[in-house]
């Protein structure tokens, strides 16, 4: 038996009466109010989520950009500082050992938020390549990160307007933290990282200016209307990132750990293609149905903001187009299934 | 929205968490509060047909929330003669009414001595109690 983990905001999801679950060895929030609700509060207005579990992975020293060119599928020259990336971890057969959002604090100085699963296997697979004059730190411990999203999450903070992508220091209330242009449910909205310390105190101002607490279940659903990929459902150290349709985060005009197998794949096409789509039949798919075409569902949920089942699957390259009718083995009764365009819900204010 | 937590007098209980109204050898089922407020906010009924049958705790249908499935079971045996196209339209009405509008099936009863196995609301509550 393994003790969970708890944020330094445990004590405010308990007291708001949240149902806590396990999520990668962390006691997390699933829900609040309820998991529709919240959903909707981020698509119509704004919701705030603790992602403090989330990993923090800092690369400092003269060499730093080199260390992390080598290793990371999207190319660090096209950012500069106050600048951020979405970004891969590949492996040599080009399966991605994570996904991840750098940060260009300087050319020699770098943040990687990395998913809370993969925390330990990305620090050590950095500090296996590390290169003298770069060093590799674990800092997840020292903060809090608060996801704040929605059509009207950066009126309520009071935020000045700023590009995605981007990043500067900033405080709410009093509070300094770091205010990250970036999110993972297709709305506009902010990410802000604050010392573990303040954390409270940025949950308390971030709540009192109106931003609904949302669980893991809404960050779910609304990751997948968006058709984000998930670590470890969507994307793995199996799946490349062509077929996963992360090719455009993949510089190939440089060489980086799988350059070659990932060029390889994409010369030839890839024989399957992570593909979304809607049910036209009324069902819920769920992880690891099977598609009967061949493959099987990698998400699948209700969608809160369509009201149908929606999911995401590798399928056959040739039957992967928007428009073709897959079938989906829901328990033993064979569901009509649509394949559409990503993103499967696009929010108007993102 | 959602009810309020409530366990008729009227009606008979089963641990897992299903309800039955018995009327000349008839029963109308559906689940308890305890249960949608487990699942949360429902989005599918998968029900049986109308002619099935169905037995005494074993799963005739299936629930389901955005996070979670569950199976629902019958409380007594029987053969469904209706099924409730109003929960199938709209689950949500499970969680706000789960006694009344949300009823799931009604049921021609097979053997009506299997209602001296369920629990009455006293019995139910003490044991909802403990969970």
């Amino acid at each position: 038996m393994q003790t969970l983990l708890r944020t330094p905001l445990h004590d405010r999801h308990v007291g708001l009466g949240a149902r806590m679950v396990p999520f990668a060895g962390w006691e997390m929030p699933v829900q609040y109010e309820g998991v529709i609700p919240e959903h909707l509060a981020v698509r119509h207005d704004t919701g705030v989520f603790d992602v403090s579990h989330m990993g923090e992975l800092e690369i400092e020293g003269p060499r730093a950009t080199e260390l992390l060119q080598g290793v990371l599928s999207n190319d660090l020259e096209k950012i500069g500082d106050g600048g951020a990336q979405y970004t891969l971890l590949t492996n040599e057969r080009g399966g991605i050992v994570d996904d991840l959002i750098a940060y260009r604090l300087s050319p020699f100085h770098y943040l990687l938020i990395v998913n809370a699963s993969n925390r330990d296997a990305d620090f050590r697979w950095l500090k296996e390549r590390e290169i003298p004059g770069s060093d590799v730190r674990d800092v997840s411990d020292r903060y809090a990160l608060l996801a704040v999203q929605g059509p009207r999450s950066i009126e309520r903070l009071g935020l000045p307007a700023a590009r995605p992508f981007t990043f500067a220091e900033g405080e709410i209330d009093g509070v300094e933290c770091m205010v990250n242009r970036t999110g993972y449910t297709g709305e506009r909205g902010c990410e802000l990282l604050v010392e573990a310390d303040d954390a409270e105190e940025l949950w308390d101002a971030v709540t009192a200016r109106g931003a609904a607490p949302c669980g893991l279940g809404a960050r779910d659903t609304l990751r997948l209307e968006a058709c984000f990929a998930l670590h470890g459902n969507d994307i793995t150290p199996e799946t490349d990132a062509i077929s996963a349709g992360l090719g455009w985060v993949c510089a190939l005009d440089k060489d980086f750990v799988g350059t070659e197998a990932l060029r390889a794949v994409k010369e030839e096409g890839p024989q399957r293609r992570l593909t979304a789509f809607v049910m036209d039949e009324r069902a819920v798919p769920r992880p690891g149905m099977r598609i009967e075409e061949g493959g099987e569902v990698t998400s699948g949920t209700h969608s809160p903001s369509l009201d149908v089942g929606i999911g995401m699957g590798y399928v056959a390259s040739e039957l992967a187009a928007p428009g073709g009718i897959v079938t989906i083995d829901v328990r033993g009764r064979p569901r009509r299934a649509r394949i559409v365009e990503k993103p499967i819900y696009r929010s108007e204010s993102s | 929205m959602a009810a309020a937590e409530d366990y008729p007098d009227s009606l008979l209980y089963h641990r897992e968490h299903d309800w039955a109204r018995v009327e000349d050898g008839e029963a109308t089922l559906g689940i308890t509060w305890y249960a949608q407020d487990a699942l949360g906010e429902l989005v599918h009924f998968e029900p049986p047909e109308v002619g099935a049958s169905v037995r005494r705790d074993a799963s005739y249908g299936e629930v389901e929330s955005v996070k979670a499935v569950s199976d629902v079971f019958a409380p007594l045996s029987g053969e469904v003669v209706d099924v409730n196209r109003a929960v199938v339209d709209e689950p949500e009405t499970v969680n706000e009414d789960p006694y009344g509008g949300g009823w799931l099936i009604r049921i021609r009863l097979s053997d009506p001595g299997e209602i001296e196995g369920l629990m009455d609301a006293a019995a139910y509550k003490a044991f909802v109690a403990e969970q």
